[in-house]
């Protein structure tokens, strides 16, 4: 796998957590407006492997490369303003703010990059749209269904135009059908967006929805076989 | 899939011809495998000797003659149990993978390789046909999830086979 053109790259990432390794030598590339699914058994690494790639996680040794800067030595000030600006998040569970409503919710990573409120909601109302949950605009977290919430943390990762957005497991607390829709509204808009997408998954059905996939076995990146 | 079953079901709204026939069998079911005229033709002259169906007319045109066929209450009576008789489960104990899988043990080849060469070309299929639903109406979705839902099948197996594959080399080999 060559990092030629990638936006976001990890080359030789190791991290222990006390003795147990959880990365051991894992590479990983992804290029703009790609999605891959990261795929492998529980225990395998994956997650911490975008905790690395995103910046939340230091590793012990290796290089993460985002947009041609080097984020491992990068100060944690400086990290965790470029995740703001520049990644989004989705989770499998507990990601949004309970106090706020959900139209807060979304608007909330653009007030935070410096938008004025009222443009901030009007594009956050745009998103509540494209994720088909433009009714719960008025109401919290917890008067919501769990497939409503999902779309508007989506729409919250989405409504910042990220470059790289971070998906792990976000259908995993879903039924079928919600979690379907969920990766359809998800991998669109994010292929409009142009945004490339690290998709988490344990689940064949949501890995279906990238465009290539990697499995993490035993703390290292498995490519498929060239040629297959 | 019982051919005969499923155009003697849609003959069950009422007379057609063998085109018609073939027609309405595509649009609902041929999505990927259209049935060929030759087999509308074969089935209904079965049919007709078993009493299922009927000629309900004959058309001469400046073609062949075209005739119009007419289940017989022995034909609904026929549908009507093939509705209701359970399809008998795929019981999947002839698994050509896990033929594979124990071959490579036993010639001590790479199963592990055999089984992520397998999970892609897998999951290569699954993108095709998640894509496919994207674009399609709801009976694709429908046809497209069913096989989802076995390929998703072979993946879960083909994961714990995976993971299992230490122990099941000493079995082998023992």
């Amino acid at each position: 796998m060559t990092p030629e053109g990638s936006i976001l790259s990890g080359e030789g990432l190791h991290k222990h957590y006390g003795r147990t390794p959880a990365l051991d030598g894992a590479d990983f590339s992804i290029h703009p407006g790609e999605v891959v699914a990261v795929l492998g058994p529980s225990g395998s690494g994956k997650s911490t492997l975008l905790h690395c790639l995103a910046g939340i996680v230091r590793p012990d040794s290796g290089s993460v490369r985002y947009d041609g800067r080097e984020l491992t030595t990068l100060p944690d000030a400086e990290r965790s303003a470029l995740r703001r600006r520049d990644f989004g998040f989705v989770f499998q569970f507990g990601q949004l703010v309970p106090e706020l409503t959900c139209l807060e919710n979304v608007a909330l990573p653009l007030r935070l990059n410096g938008a004025k409120r009222k443009a901030a909601e009007a594009t956050a109302r745009e998103w509540l749209a494209r994720l088909e949950v433009d009714d719960v605009h008025g109401k919290r977290p917890g008067e919501i269904s769990g497939g409503q919430g999902q779309r508007v943390a989506v729409a919250r990762a989405l409504a910042g135009h990220p470059r790289v957005l971070f998906a792990d497991e976000p259908t995993g607390a879903l039924d079928s059908l919600n979690g379907e829709r969920v990766m359809t509204l998800l991998a669109d808009a994010a292929r409009d967006t142009h945004a490339a997408v690290v998709l988490v998954t344990h689940e064949s059905r949501v890995a279906a929805y990238s465009d290539r996939e990697v499995t993490v076995r035993d703390g290292r990146v498995k490519e498929p076989l060239a040629g297959l | 899939m019982s051919i005969g079953h499923t155009l003697l079901g849609l003959l069950e709204s009422g007379p057609r011809h063998g085109y018609d026939l073939k027609r309405a069998f595509d649009e609902h079911f041929g999505q990927d495998r259209p049935l060929h005229y030759g087999q509308v033709y074969s089935t209904m002259s079965r049919l007709l000797k078993n009493g299922l169906v009927e000629v309900d007319g004959i058309e001469a045109g400046a073609g062949p003659e075209r005739k119009r066929y007419a289940i017989t209450d022995a034909g609904v009576t026929d549908v009507a149990q093939w509705l209701h008789r359970p399809e008998k489960p795929e019981p999947y104990l002839q698994s050509t993978l896990y033929t594979k899988v124990v071959l490579a043990l036993l010639t001590g080849r790479d199963a592990a390789e055999l089984l992520d060469t397998q999970r892609t070309e897998h999951l290569r299929l699954m993108r095709g046909l998640t894509e496919r639903k994207r674009k399609g109406d709801l009976a694709d979705q429908l046809i497209c999830d069913h096989a989802l839902f076995h390929l998703e099948a072979d993946l879960r197996w083909l994961e714990l086979t995976a993971a299992r594959l230490d122990k099941l080399a000493q079995a082998v080999n023992a």
